[in-house]
């Protein structure tokens, strides 16, 4: 298979490289990653965040570049003319098993991917139990990219002590659960709040192994300058930041998602509704399409329990005598269409007026719009676009 | 916006004003701090309240409410003096320079001073700044709109773009960040009191012939409705005998709401079509019950112009029904059947009267949307307004003086309100006020106000407060905040117990008919 070469020019002219033994071509300051990405060869990476600066941290991603002494971190690295590059060379393989192994014995990585050392398994199971306040299994079990790579690359965590994090979960937020014990230190949540959203409400804190993720010098999110839009939240790869709500609510597979356009304010976000059993149980943002990018604030991704509200209007309603009673659709719109005619008819169109909608599709206000003109036969149509 | 939100990352310089837009358009605000902090892009920001987005400018302004004419104008007077403007510009695509020129001629950094409080000096570094850029947006909001001079604030703000030459390229514009997620939608398909789709004038008669033969109908009216902010008053005087209301609360949005209240109690019909019970349908005379986003496809069209698509995630609730099933069930029994199998054959009709959105298809837009005009099939869409001409041919300069607000404080009402929306809710609560997350965060409505008035005014943090205007009086708890300017205090007009909207003022500007939400006079003190 051949990138695309520019005709006209002579091999030795041209950016090209070659990887697991096919030739591409790549832009000046493309990484290995990119040109890995764009050619469909999956290098697997935990902590690189599209759209920030590549920290290189996890080394998930390395790679074997012929005469290089050390593997190369491919998001990090820029494609170079002519490298000679392996993707899953036995050594890249193994340097990854090992930084698996290593992540899996950091925490409280309590999926079937940690392995069940018959020696430390019950004792492990209370750890976690006591630390997270549960019995249950990881939240994210079957959404964790942690879990993915474990399994693709068939890595337990057997065999080395547990690693105890000392830092209780913080879940006095009403968005936001932060699970220290699982978390693994890759930083996505940090670039996301200070790269992407700029909100700097998070960084790293403390060194060594006693290193967490603070927020204001270590206090509770809703003490700090966090503004809940979950960017982290998206971000994280593993079970150490989870929505509240979804929290031992919701698994991923029950779910289906749709994609749509936010309720909210007119930036038009990009979203994806996650829904089971007729409910929206959780939003995300559209990774890869504008206008947003996968970013969200508060209300789109938290704002969604109007929907299945209890207070939700299920019935037209016809007022007799000052109180509401139920009506049916016929007798409702009988009742509408009448009054309208009458009123029409007695004190000419103009005695109506239309308020349509800043809420509602284009095709409803449309629609609106030619029922003032054509039916009602008045220009009193408006909505609240001044208020 | 004349430009796109991706557009705002690429320009050298962005002035913000009138726009609170990290809690607002929180993600719009993200492009915004991104251009900043990468050192891409430099930051002025002109807001009466320390805003956060102020903490990442380079020049922060301080105007006195209502006074957004005068500093506009001070800066042109500043960029003409030295000689700062595209000449080559206003050359090529403008006319009445002459005019500008003249009128701004008095607002001296020093005279701009006298009405606005922003120190000479930093409006002539802020001009300078505008200037100087090689691309440089503008980005307003309602902080701009709600205002008598609602108009002339915007006219004054495309006055200073064209100036300096920052229209039809990427990354510069005139951008107001649309508030509500098919404002611009509905616009765009008439729901104005003036214009047919795609603003095809009502009182034109090409556009109303069309529009009468394309609905099979005969006398289309060709006299301009009354606006929202007409029909309230026009039900108090018997003008207007029926009001139907779709997916609006004015009992709570609107200006002066004892009054709008006793207005709407005139009526001999109204039907609110929503949600929810809202403090609105609490009035009317009949109900019905509608669909929200998560159970309908359809289009909405986001403030860059980019029209996308709705899709059904859930059914609906009970009986609910899509507001255009409601329509077109009543038009039927009005004598005027609609038949549509579903929106997109609503969408298809709308293309056909649309010249604006000719060539969008659901199709299309799949996967991403489409900013219009986008003029057929295989137009590409147009993502920045004005590249070789303006709609009018040449870009007109507007003369514009300042003129003051309806009502400024005196004696007895001695401190300035203003009023927009804060982070957790969204306009008048119906929806996020269900959540009860949200409303942890902002359980109730707040008053706003700087630590130097707390003191003056002997109220402290979290205290309750009597706050009255010549219109009514509420009560609400006291935030003592450094966003808050001596003088001027901030509710948010979200809550249906302890409304702003009962003091507002109901004035309106003259030509857009938008009320002064941003501005008005009251008194404080601690609730009894």
């Amino acid at each position: 298979m051949r990138g695309s070469s520019e005709k006209g020019k002579t091999m030795a002219d041209q950016n090209l490289l070659v990887m697991n033994g096919n030739e591409f071509a790549f832009e000046a300051g493309e990484t290995i990653l990119d040109v890995a990405g764009r050619n469909s060869i999956d290098i697997p990476t935990l902590c690189h965040l599209k759209g920030t600066t590549p920290t290189g941290a996890c080394r998930i991603c390395v790679v074997e570049v012929e005469g290089a002494r050390t593997l190369l971190p491919a998001c990090a690295t820029p494609a170079g003319k002519n490298m000679v590059i392996q993707t899953e060379s036995p050594k890249v393989v193994e340097a990854r098993r090992t930084i698996l192994k290593l992540l899996l014995a950091s925490g409280n990585h309590n999926c079937a991917a940690r392995g069940s050392d018959e020696q430390d398994w019950t004792e492990f199971q209370l750890a976690v139990e006591r630390d997270d306040r549960s019995d249950q299994l990881c939240p994210v079990w079957g959404d964790c990219r942690l879990q993915d790579l474990a399994y693709r690359y068939q890595v337990t965590g057997e065999g080395l002590p547990g690693t105890v994090i000392p830092y209780p979960i913080e879940d006095v937020n009403p968005f936001i659960v932060r699970d220290f014990s699982r978390c693994i230190l890759c930083g996505r949540c940090v670039q996301a709040c200070n790269d992407v959203q700029v909100n700097k409400a998070i960084s790293f804190g403390f060194r060594g192994s006693e290193t967490k993720i603070i927020a204001a010098g270590d206090k509770p999110l809703k003490d700090s300058d966090c503004v809940f839009c979950g960017e982290c939240v998206q971000a994280c790869p593993v079970g150490a930041l989870v929505e509240k709500s979804v929290r031992y609510e919701v698994r991923p597979w029950e779910t289906e998602r749709v994609r749509t356009t936010c309720t909210y304010c007119g930036v038009g976000c990009q979203l994806y509704l996650h829904v089971r059993d007729n409910r929206v149980v959780k939003v995300t943002g559209v990774q890869d399409a504008a206008p947003n990018y996968g970013s969200l604030c508060v209300k789109g991704r938290f704002g969604y329990n109007f929907i299945s509200s209890p207070d939700r209007l299920t019935h037209p309603l016809i007022k007799r005598n000052g109180e509401f009673q139920e009506a049916s659709w016929d007798e409702a719109l009988a009742f509408v269409a009448e009054k309208l005619t009458a009123l029409k008819e007695n004190h000419g169109p103009e005695s109506i007026g239309l308020l349509t909608s800043a809420r509602i599709s284009n095709e409803e206000n449309y629609v609106a719009q030619k029922f003032a003109r054509a039916v009602l036969k008045t220009n009193n149509v408006d909505h609240c676009a001044r208020l | 916006m004349t430009n796109t939100i991706a557009c705002v990352e690429e320009a050298d310089v962005i002035l913000i004003t009138g726009s609170n837009t990290t809690e607002n358009h929180p993600v719009i605000s993200a492009g915004v701090k991104r251009a900043v902090a990468s050192g891409r892009a430099r930051l002025i920001v002109v807001d009466p309240r320390r805003i956060k987005i102020s903490e990442f400018a380079e020049t922060y302004l301080r105007p006195t409410l209502g006074t957004d004419v005068a500093w506009i104008n001070g800066m042109m007077h500043v960029i003409i003096k030295e000689n700062l403007h595209d000449k080559q510009f206003v050359e090529d695509r403008t006319e009445n320079f002459e005019a500008l020129k003249a009128v701004v001629e008095k607002y001296t950094p020093e005279y701009v001073e006298t009405i606005t409080g922003i120190p000479a000096q930093q409006l002539i570094d802020a001009a300078r700044l505008y200037a100087g850029a090689g691309v440089g947006s503008i980005l307003y909001c309602m902080g701009i709109t709600q205002h008598t001079s609602g108009t002339d604030n915007v006219k004054s703000l495309a006055n200073l773009a064209m100036l300096c030459g920052n229209l039809g390229m990427r990354g510069g514009g005139v951008n107001p960040l649309r508030g509500q997620n098919n404002v611009q939608g509905a616009c765009d398909m008439g729901g104005l009191p003036n214009v047919f789709t795609a603003y095809q004038p009502v009182n034109n008669d090409d556009a109303s012939q069309k529009m009468a033969t394309a609905w099979n109908v005969e006398g289309l009216s060709t006299s301009i409705g009354m606006k929202a902010t007409e029909m309230i008053p026009a039900a108090h005087d018997g003008r207007l005998k029926a009001l139907y209301v779709i997916g609006e609360n004015p009992l709570v949005s609107d200006p002066d709401l004892n009054h709008a209240e006793d207005c709407l109690g005139h009526l001999e019909l109204m039907v609110v079509q929503d949600l929810f019970m809202t403090e609105t349908a609490r009035m009317a005379d009949v109900v019905l019950p509608s669909r929200c986003f998560a159970e309908k496809d359809g289009t909405f069209s986001n403030t860059e112009r980019r029209v996308q698509r709705v899709r059904q995630a859930v059914d609906a609730p009970g009986e609910a029904w899509d507001d255009w099933k409601i329509l077109t069930e009543l038009s039927g029994r009005m004598g005027y059947p609609m038949n549509y199998a579903d929106s997109e054959a609503i969408f298809e009709e709308i293309r056909q009267v649309t010249p604006s959105y000719a060539g969008i298809t659901y199709h299309r837009i799949e996967m991403e949307g489409l900013h219009w005009p986008c003029l057929n099939e295989e137009h590409p869409g147009t993502p920045v307004l004005h590249g070789v001409q303006f709609t009018r041919g040449k870009g007109m300069f507007h003369a514009i003086d300042w003129q003051p607000p309806a009502e400024v404080p005196d004696q007895e009402f001695p401190l300035y309100l203003t009023t927009g929306r804060i982070l957790y809710h969204y306009h008048t609560g119906t929806m996020t006020m269900r959540s009860e997350d949200l409303m942890e965060r902002a359980p109730e409505s707040f008053v706003e106000i700087s630590p130097q008035d707390a003191t003056a005014y002997g109220v402290a943090d979290g205290g309750r407060v009597s706050i009255a205007s010549r219109r009514g009086q509420i009560e609400a708890r006291v935030k003592v905040s450094p966003k808050a300017v001596t003088g001027t205090v901030f509710i948010p007009f979200h809550y249906a117990q302890g409304a702003a909207n009962k003091l507002t003022n109901a004035a309106l500007d003259p030509i857009a008919g938008i009320p002064e939400y941003k501005v008005c006079a009251v008194k404080l003190s601690p609730a009894s």
